[in-house]
Parts: C-alpha cells; structure tokens; sequence
C-alpha cells in the first residue's frame, strides 16, 4: 500500500509541473493562437536561472521562485515582440514551426555550454526532511511543490476568469480588433500575456530543480506528454488545463502501480481516445 | 460627390464640426473599398449614413476607429489626425463605436460585457443612469453569457457599455438590424435622449423609415463614396432621389 500512495504523490509532483506547463499554453494559445513548442525550453532556462542565481550571485531559491520567472518572462516577452508577431494572424503551423525552431536554438545553446548531464540543485534547507503521515512518508519538498504549484494554478484561473484585467483577456481573444477599439492596447496585453505564460513554464522550472536536476533537455523530455494533456484537457481552457494536467499525473502515478510497462504511454493512449471521441478536448469548446 | 463646404446646413443648435472626413480611402488588403469619403459631423448632430449594401458605410465607421489598417485622407476629430492612429488611442479621445454585428463577447458575462470599456474620459454615465435608460438590461445582469440575451437586449448592451466610457462621439451601426419594432422604437427613443443631453451621433442605417426619425442630416454613400447630402428638413424634396439611391 505505501508503494501505491508513493507512486500517487509522484504522480501529483508530475502532475503540478504538467498543470503549470499546460496552463500556460493554454493562455498562450488562448490570446496568441499560438502553439507554443518553446515552452519546454523556457521551462529548461527557468531551472538554469535558478542554477545561475544560486553560483554566481549566491541568490538562494526563495529569489529564484521569484526572480527567475520574471527574468524568463522577460525574455519571452522579446521573443514575442521580435519574432513572434510578426506571424500574428497566420496558420497555427507557422507559430509551432517558429517556436520549434526557437526551442532548438535555445537548447542547442544550452547543451553546447553544459552538455547533456544534469546539474546539482539542492533542495532549500528550510524544506528538506519529510513527515510521516502513518500511511507513507511524505518528502517535504514534494508535497510544497504540489501546494505551491495548485495555488499559483488557482491564483492563474482567478486572474483570467475572475478579473478586470482577465475580461479584457477573454474579450481580446474573441475579438481583439474591437477590444483595442474600446481603448484597450491590445498588443501589450499580447506581449504581457505570453510573459506571464512563459513565467508559469519558468516557475515550473525552479520548481522542478531540485527534484530533476538541471539539464539542458530537460524541457524536450516533458513538453510531449504536456502538449498530450493540452490536447486531452482542451486547448485554450484555463481550468480543464489545470485539472487535466493533475488528473493525468495521477493517471501516470497509478498506471506506475497496476502495469508499469504502460506507464509511458497511458497519456498518449488516452490522448487518442479523446482525439477520436471528443477531438476539442474535455472541457475545450467547439469553435 | 457632396462638397461638404456646400453641404446642406444642419439645425441651428448644432455646433462646429466635431469631425471632419476628407477624401478617406480605404483596403481589406488588396480590395480598395473606400474611394473618397467626404462630410463632416457638428457637434451636438445625429448624422446618417445612408446606402445599399456593400456601399461602404460600414467601412467608413471602422476607418474613423482605426479598425482598418491601411487608410489614407484624413479624418480629423476634434482637432486630432485620426489617419495614422490606432484605435485605442482613437477610443481614448473619446470616440466611441456599437459595431453592427453588435460585438458581445460570448465569454463575458452580461456584467464584464458591460462593463468592458474603460472610462477614458470624465462624464460617462453611471451604471444607474444606464439601467434608466435599459431598465432590461438591470434584470439581465445576472445572465451568465452576453450572447444568451435576446437580439434587442444584446444591442441595447452594445450600446450601454459605450455609454460608460465617456466618449461623446458614438458610431452606431445598424442599430435596428433584424430587431422587432418596439425594441426599434426604444432604440429610436434612446437616441433622441442621448442627442438632447449632448451627444454627437454618426449613425449607419439602411432602415431608412428609423433614420428620417433621429437624423439632423443625411449623407449617401455609393461605391465607396459620399454622392449626396441633405438635412432632414428637405428629405421630402429629396424623396424620389433617396428612392432611386436606396432602390426602395
């Protein structure tokens, strides 16, 4: 039984780093139409943003959480403002070629100065240990990335689905032409966007540095099963991100468990499922 | 084509030109839509835009918001060059626009579709002022989805949230499109209010019985141009024209 509730709360872990990777697509995709496939590498930068602020400027994770998404964030708002745009308005294939081609660039780079071995990120020391809780033995560090990643996922939905600012972010996506004729700089709101979805890829990051070590691939190896849980949850669904991508983690923890030679591919499966029942996505839309 | 200097003189009480369109030529892309617009609207006046479909009425408002890219002449609005503007900073010199297709935003509610504009001047009205006007619009507002109203509330709403932001000039277009005669008469009666308490309205119709109701002036736009122009006070004369502009 400890084996199951351990191979749960991996699957949790997994399942807060696919929630923040996929509901930053998904605001992405929603204002941008955008298939954004640099998330992975950027999400790479923000745990090599850590690593960079930890050696060279002593700066220990608790500025990391803090600073990295934002320096991350700002790249991705260049990114946006001088490549990025000028493919607004054009097929999806354009921007996921694009962004393909950014993430190569940015990982070639990486593992040209790095290699391809992970890098040493400790866990912060007010955060090591763990608690038994009877039934397991909960590691810290774990259950706070769960806790911390569902609470920035909710503060995410709230800001989108709750506030002024998020009114403008829905309308503009239905209809920016006209959002920007009420007075609203919509290609701000555009750039501003995409740093905040970068941000959530570079949080995911830090986040991950500890448990995963920093690697410059780091990111390939996960924006596959990410985009797998965008296209279960429904592209451009803020909330269906969310759950789904918790959903799917616990989904991969349990399959782990019961048959683990499936454990790899149970999201793809899935995946196909819903493609053919329900090709929007559980909670997506139909447009 | 009208000269505007020679245009027909509008009621008394209205004012200087508020706006002024000279040879404004418009593209979708390749397709050359506007020709050469010409009028002007005083301050204080409800002016329409008469003309068959296609003619470019719509084109003309979306132009003066900025809505279209690649524009050329000149429209200038209260002393300010419009034609290389973009339209948020148009909004914010306080021009406001009720599109035809009315613009509700499917993911707002009635509350966010209302509310949406900013206020980008002083002299808006209040929310209360708004529910005196579209008592309806007070018993939606809970509704979960704009788009959910009916076709008259929608465009009511359309017209409320512009209402808020404190613009003085309003482009409507089509206000009355595919709505049932009573909701076209509260319609009607709206405007004449926001007229009397000062606004200045450009108005596209092609229901031409509702126009002649609100108008201080008329200007009919054919093939992208403004061809005629005449007040209120001499549509009888003009009626056999106005016949054969609007093939009614």
């Amino acid at each position: 039984m400890q084996a199951l509730y351990a191979q749960l709360l991996v699957g949790l872990i997994n399942g807060s780093f696919y929630a923040l990777l996929s509901l930053g697509l998904a605001v992405i995709f929603g204002m941008l139409n955008i298939i954004n496939f640099a998330h992975g590498a950027l999400y790479m930068m923000g745990a090599f943003c850590a690593y960079f602020l930890l050696n060279i400027f002593g700066l220990n994770y608790w500025y990391a959480l803090v600073l990295a998404p934002i320096a991350v964030g700002i790249f991705g708002m260049l990114l946006e403002r001088t490549l990025l745009k000028w493919i607004a308005g054009l097929d999806h294939l354009y921007g996921l070629l694009l962004t393909f081609g950014i993430a190569l660039i940015i990982q070639g780079v990486f593992q040209n100065y790095f290699g391809s071995s992970g890098l040493p990120y400790a866990i912060p020391p007010q955060l090591q240990g763990g608690m038994n809780l009877g039934f397991m033995f909960l590691p810290i560090y774990r259950g706070w990335v769960v806790v911390f990643s569902l609470v920035v996922c909710i503060a995410t939905w709230y800001l989108i689905e709750r506030t002024r600012l998020g009114a403008y972010l829905r309308a503009a996506t239905e209809n920016p032409n006209l959002v920007r004729a009420f007075g609203i700089n919509v290609p701000r709101m555009i750039t501003l966007t995409y740093g905040l979805g970068i941000g959530l890829a570079a949080l995911a990051g830090v986040l991950s540095a500890p448990i995963n070590q920093v690697r410059p691939l780091m990111g390939a190896d996960l924006i596959i099963v990410v985009f797998a849980v965008v296209v279960i949850g429904g592209m451009g669904s803020i909330m269906g991100s969310v759950i789904t991508g918790f959903a799917l983690g616990v989904v991969e923890g349990l399959t782990k468990y019961f048959y683990p030679e499936a454990s790899n591919t149970v999201v793809f499966v899935l995946m196909v499922l819903v493609l053919l029942v329900k090709p929007t996505g559980l909670t997506g839309r139909a447009t | 084509m009208v000269d505007v200097k020679t245009a027909p003189d509008a009621p008394a009480k209205a004012g200087a030109s508020l706006l002024e369109i000279r040879d404004l030529q418009a593209w979708y892309g390749e397709s050359h839509v506007l020709h050469g617009i010409n009028f002007d609207v005083r301050t204080g006046e409800v002016v329409t835009l008469l003309g068959r479909n296609g003619a470019g009425k719509t084109s003309t408002l979306k132009s003066i918001m900025g809505m279209i890219a690649k524009r050329t002449g000149s429209a200038r609005f209260d002393g300010h060059e419009l034609i290389k503007m973009h339209s948020d900073k148009i909004a914010r010199l306080g021009v406001a626009i009720c599109p035809e297709e009315r613009g509700i935003f499917a993911s707002l509610d009635v509350r966010e579709n209302l509310m949406l504009p900013p206020i980008v001047r002083s002299g808006g009205l209040s929310t209360e002022q708004i529910f005196e006007l579209f008592p309806n619009l007070k018993e939606r507002l809970s509704s979960s989805q704009g788009t959910k109203l009916s076709g008259g509330e929608q465009q009511m709403l359309a017209i409320a949230r512009i209402l808020r932001t404190g613009a003085r000039f309003l482009m409507l277009d089509e206000p009355t499109e595919g709505l049932a005669p009573v909701i076209i008469q509260q319609i009607g009666r709206t405007i004449q209010r926001l007229k009397s308490e000062g606004f200045t309205i450009l108005l596209v119709e092609q229901n031409f019985r509702f126009a002649s109701t609100v108008a201080d002036r008329f200007f009919i736009v054919e093939h992208g141009k403004v061809i005629d122009g005449f007040a209120n006070s001499e549509l009888q004369a003009n009626m056999d024209k106005l016949h054969t502009y609007l093939g009614v």
